[in-house]
């Protein structure tokens, strides 16, 4: 009986009446469906990209010339003698990173702490937009200037004979230049998120501004640096135009930072832009290089994300 | 950079609270402020404030919101040479000497003035690590498991968590969090602890041990206390301090005397309407 009475007060209930019932609102249903297919196009393109770079890189290793395992496990590339291994590309653009890493994250880190720690807020807006300056140059620029001011520098340093004309190390200390920008500004917002009693209780037990930043307010926005530490190598992973210019054009298996290697991103620009037909080995071989850095940078974004998300529980 | 003398402790615990605080001596003042104005930019935020506090004693400054205590409180350690703007007018005379003569180091002034905040500020490193951290950067070279023992057995908080001490400090309740930070400062083995509101973040129950805490260290330590709560005041201080804001909004001290004098016999009509609720 009881549920008789609440299914009768239900049926009730679902006739509205006349002044609440539902209005049609034609123009709030075609804002939605237009924001709707914004928000889809880019989720679209990422699908759209990923499904190119798996056929086509399904296409190379599907090939009776390639074999998966010397693709992962060789170190010489030369698609002209069917010679299909990674690692020369992939050694180079971890050396162009590493060189990029040692430039872009002390200084990154130490330019937050003064920004974030030391600066006056007058000192503060001055600064910050002529960092940001640096984020807004081209690439292409950046890249002759390591081979108009970086190589030339590095080869007075260490003499003509060791430092060839394309490097990785002048590739790879330019490229961190362009991305001290987003490690210091990224470090910053982690180092400005922790709160001012934390520096507060630091100061009342009579630490210096050196103690207090180091020891207290960086290992407290740690996660948030770490987060932008690897954010930055994902960037220099990816970065072409430098490395295109600079770094050399053609595939060195090298641990020598003087020599001239080609980096992952550097190759497929230089092939690419040359003259190359479709369903040749070589395009195809293109596409799997492509598949591998995108996996690299999606891996490190992830990682990343994690950091970040667990860093903003911590104040909540 | 002047090097403050430093005092040992006297022995003599526990003396009779001298009704008249005329009578406190040079021997029995831990700090003393001369005409002190404070200025935030042109504002003027404290006005002319004269006071001895007295050595190894509980005194509570109390007060309308926005009268300036905090801001008074945070003079005798130098915490507001961190804000932008703060000028300091006048003399805070601690150790014989006055904090703000040019060349005196803020950080030494601190070392030696601690302050236990408002809200529980733990660093978000282990139980253990809080207190260490402190002596570490004092110098402190001695067996640092044990002073973390003594400290927090001092804090009255050893029992709870003895047995998990390299855990977050920050895992801890907010009552045991504010122990925390109050046994952080007495690590360090400051002559006085300065104590913004140490409760209003907590509960009652939580409140009540820290005011156990703050009477028992009252035995080797000058506290100084800002409270919104005036039955706290009462309960757990020796000397109250009064002060009131402005027409220009500049906090004033109206009266300062024995906790027990202020309460039932107030000098200043003001203060009696102000601890019998007819005011603020």
């Amino acid at each position: 009986m009881a549920t008789a009475t609440s299914a009768r007060a239900l049926v009730r209930r679902t006739t509205a009446p006349p002044e609440l019932r539902k209005k049609r609102r034609p123009l709030e249903v075609l804002i939605q469906t237009f924001l709707f297919a914004c928000g889809a196009v880019s989720i679209l393109t990422t699908i759209g990209i990923v499904y190119v770079l798996g056929t086509e890189s399904w296409l190379f290793f599907r090939s009776p010339e390639v074999d998966l395992l010397e693709f992962l496990t060789t170190t010489s590339w030369i698609p002209a003698v069917g010679e299909f291994g990674i690692w020369p590309l992939v050694n180079a653009t971890m050396m162009t990173t590493t060189f990029a890493m040692m430039v872009a994250l002390p200084l990154g880190l130490a330019s937050a702490i003064y920004l974030s720690e030391y600066a006056s807020s007058g000192v503060r807006n001055v600064l910050k937009p002529i960092l940001e300056i640096l984020a807004g140059i081209p690439t292409v620029v950046y890249g002759y200037f390591a081979l108009t001011f970086m190589t030339p520098l590095l080869r007075y340093i260490f003499g003509r004979d060791i430092v060839e004309i394309y490097n990785t190390a002048s590739a790879g200390l330019v490229m961190g230049i362009l991305i001290l920008p987003l490690v210091s500004s990224m470090s910053e917002d982690a180092l400005s998120a922790v709160p001012r009693s934390l520096r507060e209780a630091a100061y009342a037990l009579g630490a210096t501004r050196l103690e207090t930043a180091v020891q207290v307010v960086v290992p407290a926005a740690l996660s948030g640096i770490t987060a932008a530490f690897i954010l930055a190598i994902s960037r220099a992973v990816g970065e072409t135009m430098i490395v295109a210019i600079a770094a050399g054009a053609g595939p060195a298996f090298t641990f020598n930072p003087f020599r001239a290697a080609e980096t992952m991103t550097g190759h497929i620009v230089r092939i690419s832009g040359g003259d190359l037909s479709y369903d040749s080995i070589d395009y195809d071989s293109l596409f799997a290089i492509g598949l591998v850095l995108f996996l690299m940078t999606l891996i490190l974004n992830l990682i990343s994300r994690a950091i970040m998300h667990r860093f903003r529980e911590v104040y909540e | 950079m002047i090097r403050l003398k430093l005092e040992t402790p006297s022995l003599t615990l526990n003396h009779p609270v001298p009704h008249d605080i005329s009578t406190i001596s040079e021997d029995t003042c831990a700090l003393e402020t001369r005409n002190l104005n404070v200025y935030y930019g042109n504002f003027r935020a404290i006005r002319d404030i004269s006071l001895k506090l007295p050595k190894r004693r509980i005194t509570a400054f109390i007060g309308p919101s926005g009268c300036g205590k905090s801001t008074l409180l945070r003079t005798f350690n130098r915490m507001n040479d961190l804000i932008p703007g703060v000028r300091v007018e006048g003399e805070v005379i601690f150790g014989g000497y006055n904090i703000y003569t040019p060349g005196v180091d803020a950080v030494e002034v601190r070392r030696r003035i601690g302050m236990v905040f408002q809200k529980p500020n733990p660093f978000p490193k282990s139980i253990y690590e809080n207190i260490a951290w402190g002596a570490r950067i004092n110098g402190y070279r001695g067996n640092m498991d044990e002073l973390v023992e003594q400290t927090l057995r001092q804090a009255a908080l050893w029992e709870e968590v003895k047995d998990k001490l390299h855990q977050s400090g920050l895992s801890l309740s907010g009552g045991q969090q504010q122990r925390l930070c109050i046994a952080r400062a007495i690590a360090i083995k400051p002559e006085i602890i300065l104590m913004d509101e140490p409760a209003s973040a907590l509960d009652p129950i939580s409140t009540l041990k820290i005011e156990e805490l703050m009477r028992q260290l009252a035995e080797n330590y000058t506290i100084v206390v800002v409270t919104h709560n005036m039955q706290q005041a009462a309960r757990i201080s020796d000397y109250t301090a009064f002060l009131m804001m402005d027409e220009d909004r500049a906090g004033y001290l109206v009266e300062f005397g024995a906790t027990a004098q202020i309460f039932t016999n107030p000098r200043e009509k003001a203060t009696e309407d102000y601890i019998t609720g007819r005011f603020g």
